[in-house]
């Protein structure tokens, strides 16, 4: 038996389940930013100052803090004051508070591309402004960001390397304990890169298909 | 007015509107008796648009009562005739807009464009919206193109999509705000066609338009509007032919003016 095939049957199921719990993570954390950052997006353009105040002090925090710190203050910091997640829970949070921001910005950009009159003309016949939002608006926003929010998605992917740091069994602190134990950084954080690279593939040409799909409708 | 006359379609009762000092519509008074057609002219900014919009409230006014439909609003925010949110889209369902830039929808087809609001507002089943789309599209003949994309086709095309998808809500008032001004000159006739063929069958139609001949010839009646007030109306043999006003004769020269140009010009293009 080779080592490389010995290699792959020792640590490969470790592997395998360690990028499962990335992948996961990954696809909560964007369901969850997509709702933090379309809320904070409508909410930049709410008719109520103290909800636009809101949104813009998220995006600002956001965007002017390291990824990091955020992932602290919510599993470290919160604690102090009554609030203890579990790391996987806070974790997510954390990542998607932090993707929300990029994603609302991306969000925004995408709606101030689509002309007034598409939303006039919805109105006009007898649409609520939710409803116009919602059939008319955002579908066309969609297809507009699909490559900016496809990006923002794989630095959400490779964010999750942050987790390690707070207890996340994810591939690098999967990674960290083999090497304590075997002395074999090169092989190993090799094997995490090539991990990653697998993972954010598969989400490129997923983007990709849904890429095609849109356009063949237009 | 004889005796016999109907009950006007539209009553509006002194229409105002302002943008921060501006004041765009000065008190506008205005019936329309169902079946009419009314033409709007008027020079750049005098308010055309604004008026049709506050019409079906996209943009609502700020002052002054509307009387439709059996509804009885008063725009004044403090009245407690002031409609409700739901009034607004009921009006609006009611009242066929056609704007000069199109305004159809480029993520769905033709088809999609026209039985959208008839199943989201009216709540129509899909086989009941596409049996009235389909005969919509057959009579502006582009039911071939029921499954293409509305950037597909031409201006022309497209805006009687636009005329289609107001009319799939089977309103009794149509607002059309210079639907042909973003046409190339070839495709103008196809729209003005339509709806005269619409004015013909009884619709009752506000147009804004700078095709004086149109108006003329399609409408019982011109309104000229004059910074924000309606500075002349009545048939369009008098409004048109015989101004009084020394600001709409002004504003009639210079229209001619123009027309007399781009025709020389096209000349110079053919020869
Ligand atoms: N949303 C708005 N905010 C501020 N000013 C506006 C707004 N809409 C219109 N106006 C102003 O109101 C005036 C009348 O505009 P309106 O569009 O009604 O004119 P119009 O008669 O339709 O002109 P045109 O022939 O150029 O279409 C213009 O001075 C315009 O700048
Ligand atoms: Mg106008």
């Amino acid at each position: 038996m080779s080592e490389f095939t010995h290699d792959v049957l020792v640590y490969g199921p470790g592997f395998l389940s360690a990028a499962w719990t990335v992948l996961w993570l990954t696809l909560v954390t964007i369901g969850v930013s997509w709702i933090f950052g379309l809320a904070a997006a409508l909410g930049q353009r709410s008719d109520m100052r103290a909800v636009r105040s809101v949104a813009a002090f998220y995006v600002w925090f956001i965007r002017g803090t390291p990824a990091l710190i955020q992932i602290f203050i919510i599993y470290f910091g919160m604690p102090q004051v009554g609030v203890r997640l579990s790391p996987y829970t806070a974790g997510v949070l954390a990542l998607a508070i932090n993707s929300g921001a990029y994603v609302t910005e991306i969000i925004r950009s995408g709606l101030s591309a689509i002309p007034a009159g598409q939303t006039e003309s919805s109105l006009a016949l007898g649409f609520s402004p939710r409803e116009t939002m919602r059939t008319v608006i955002l579908p066309q926003v969609f297809r507009i960001i699909l490559p900016s929010i496809t990006n923002e998605a794989l630095s959400t992917l490779k964010n999750t390397s942050l987790l390690s740091t707070i207890t996340v069994v994810e591939l690098t602190l999967y990674a960290q304990t083999l090497i304590s134990a075997t002395f074999r950084p090169f092989d190993f954080y090799i094997a995490v890169a090539v991990i990653y690279l697998v993972l954010t593939t598969i989400l490129t040409q997923l983007a990709a298909f849904f890429e095609r799909r849109y356009a063949r409708l237009y | 007015m004889t005796q016999d006359a109907p009950p006007p379609l539209l009553k509006l009762r002194d229409i105002r509107k302002s943008f921060g000092t501006l004041d765009v519509l000065k008190g506008i008074d205005l019936e329309v008796a169902p079946g009419e057609v009314v033409s709007i002219i008027g020079a750049s900014g005098s308010g055309k648009s604004t008026f049709l919009r506050s019409i079906n409230a996209i943009e609502p006014a700020d002052k002054g009562r509307m009387e439709f439909e059996g509804w009885d609003f008063d725009f004044d925010r403090d009245s407690r005739f002031f409609p409700t949110d739901r009034q607004l889209q009921a009006l609006r369902s009611r009242i066929g807009m056609v704007f000069q830039s199109y305004n159809l929808w480029p993520h769905k087809t033709v088809l999609q464009n026209v039985i959208h609001a008839p199943m989201g507002v009216l709540g129509q089943s899909r086989t009941e919206a596409t049996e009235v789309a389909d005969a919509l599209l057959d009579r502006i003949g582009l039911y071939d193109k029921r499954d293409a994309s509305p950037l597909r086709l031409s201006g022309g095309q497209q805006q009687r999509v636009a005329i289609a998808r107001a009319l799939a809500m089977k309103p009794r008032l149509m607002l059309f705000d210079e639907v042909t001004s973003a046409l190339d000159p070839e495709l103008v006739n196809e729209v003005l066609q339509l709806m005269a063929s619409l004015a013909d069958e009884g619709m009752t139609m506000l147009l804004v338009t700078h095709e004086m001949s149109f108006a003329r010839d399609v409408s019982s009646r011109v309104l000229f509007f004059d910074q924000g007030e309606i500075g002349e109306e009545g048939p369009p043999s008098k409004v048109l032919r015989a101004p009084e006003s020394p600001r709409l004769q002004q504003f009639l020269h210079s229209i001619l003016h123009d027309d007399l140009r781009t025709s020389t010009a096209k000349k110079g293009l053919i020869q």
